[in-house]
């Protein structure tokens, strides 16, 4: 008889755990400390937003929106009112649809910077956490002055915007984007060529750009597979197809190249948000909107690119109601999670930490 | 088919859905190798109330295409998780908030609303408030006992 026991253990992590970001549930069926299978549970953070938003007017669920991915409330915004948009055929102003733009990217860059906190500090990198919360201190402090609001914006209507900025703000804006930019080396010093970093990251958690596409990824995930898809390229919306900006990928699909892009990302969101501060046109900041906003029969799906990946909405309406018939959500983070199992399989306990982290999910959007 | 807002939507029968999926993934005009998303819609009014609707894409051509079935409340719809891994959890999404039963489905179990719940929330006869948290465990006990009152 053996001396000790060979048997696998079956270990809960989370609902409470540090390092879920959240919620989130991972039951580990372990061989010594290497993942042998695992089950992700969710749900634990469910509002029925869906179910909610069919019982509410179309500008009420601009507000609800707001909670979904409560670290970008913006782009959540952003692609339900470019939704409705399509649903009903406005067009918006060219000035309204620039400041959109910028609005987005500050919003990537503040969630990017979150994101590389807390997964670096995950992963026991604590001076990078500060350093990104540091700078993302800003970009909210931008979004207050632009609309009051840090966390829950609200900051985009149906047909438009619903304030114009204040004065003064693009100059903020342009010192914004000159100190940040002095500001990416120091992550990247204390990162990129970083070995314990490195070791932590490189070749953990691979897929491979067919198996992504299959799993249905999306944003950086996808991206650092080695996929040049970006919605912003691909289906430009807002004022993205008159800027100039590129698509950065990876070449392995693992943890380290994830980071690489998301990084460079930060750079590439700078460029875009200097071209559209540079070319802001003059004009209304709202369309021609009826004031009661009830779209004709029918049903459309929109998606634009979140700082997660692909956010989409279906909304379907029966012309006869001021609340939509389905409104539906395509989570990116959702999707995304979905390829945890395949991403853990064979890797160490301490390895799922980074890859949860990795996969840069927001339970508030993964539960609804 | 039909055409309305820039968007392109295929209606087919259930038998034909994963020959027709086959097909728009495999062709090379088409190429629709990412599914974005699996949701459903209840046309409660409607003999056959739901309609499943799969949002699929290209990642070769950039283009897009819906795809949806209908089906009746109780008759199950062939899984499309072979052809697409992705619809995995969208499809169990389905299933736990109109209760669509998918054939051939590898783990078809509740994934957002607790493994006990009884009902499924998204239908548009199901209510949006409920008595509170005591009575809870059954909202649809909660939903005859009303009907009766009234």
């Amino acid at each position: 008889m053996a001396l000790f026991d060979t048997d696998e253990l079956v270990l809960n992590m989370g609902p409470q755990h540090p390092s879920t970001h959240g919620v989130l549930r991972v039951v580990l069926r372990l061989d010594g400390e290497r993942v042998v299978g695992s089950d992700v549970v969710i749900g634990y953070l469910h509002r029925g937003i869906e179910k909610l938003c069919e019982h509410r007017d179309y500008l009420q669920i601009v507000l609800l929106t707001d909670r979904m991915d409560y670290v970008s409330a913006a782009t959540s915004n952003l692609g339900y009112c470019e939704t409705v948009e399509k649903l009903m055929q406005i067009e918006v102003p060219p000035r309204a649809r620039y400041i959109r733009t910028i609005l987005a990217e500050l919003q990537r860059i503040a969630s990017h910077n979150l994101w590389l906190g807390t997964h670096a500090m995950d992963i026991g990198a604590m001076t990078v956490f500060l350093y990104n919360f540091r700078e993302r201190e800003l970009v909210l402090d931008l979004f207050e002055d632009y609309c009051g609001a840090r966390l829950t914006y609200n900051a985009v209507r149906i047909g438009g915007l619903p304030l114009d900025i204040p004065a003064g703000w693009d100059q903020k804006v342009r010192a914004y984007c000159d100190l940040f930019e002095s500001k990416i080396p120091e992550y990247e010093e204390l990162l990129t060529h970083n070995r314990i970093w490195k070791e932590r990251t490189q070749k953990i958690g691979v897929i491979s750009a067919e198996d992504a596409i299959a799993l249905g990824l999306s944003g950086p995930l996808l991206r650092g597979s080695g996929v040049p898809r970006d919605v912003r390229k691909d289906e430009p919306y807002a004022a993205y197809a008159d800027f100039d900006f590129d698509v950065p990928i990876g070449t392995l699909g693992d943890t380290y190249d994830r980071y690489l892009v998301r990084v460079e990302e930060f750079r590439q969101s700078l460029r875009i948000i200097r071209q559209a501060i540079d070319g802001l046109p003059e004009g209304p900041i709202l369309g021609k909107v009826p004031r009661l906003i009830k779209p004709p029969a029918g049903e459309t799906y929109h998606a634009i690119e979140s700082p997660k990946g692909e956010i989409g909405f279906f909304i379907a309406s029966d012309g006869k109601s001021i609340t939509p018939y389905r409104f539906r959500v395509r989570p990116p983070s959702f999707c995304n999670l979905q390829a945890l199992p395949r991403l853990i399989k064979g890797h160490l306990v301490a390895d799922v930490v980074a890859l949860i982290g990795s996969i840069d999910i927001v339970v508030g959007e993964v539960d609804r | 088919m039909s055409f309305w807002v820039g968007d392109w939507t295929l209606i087919t029968s259930r038998e034909r859905l994963i020959e027709l999926a086959r097909r728009l993934r495999d062709d090379r005009d088409t190429a629709f190798d990412f599914c974005s998303d699996v949701t459903a819609v209840d046309w409660l009014a409607r003999a056959e109330r739901f309609d499943v609707v799969y949002c699929l894409y290209s990642t070769r051509h950039r283009h897009r295409v819906r795809l949806k079935v209908r089906a009746a409340d109780g008759v199950s719809v062939p899984s499309v998780t072979a052809l697409w891994p992705a619809a995995n959890w969208l499809e169990r999404e389905v299933f736990d908030l109109f209760g669509v039963r998918f054939d051939g489905h590898p783990d078809l179990r509740r994934i957002l609303m607790p493994d006990e719940w009884q009902g499924h929330p998204q239908r548009k006869d199901y209510p949006l408030e409920g008595p509170g948290e005591l009575l809870m465990e059954n909202p649809l006990d909660w939903l005859k006992l009303r009907n009766e009152i009234e």
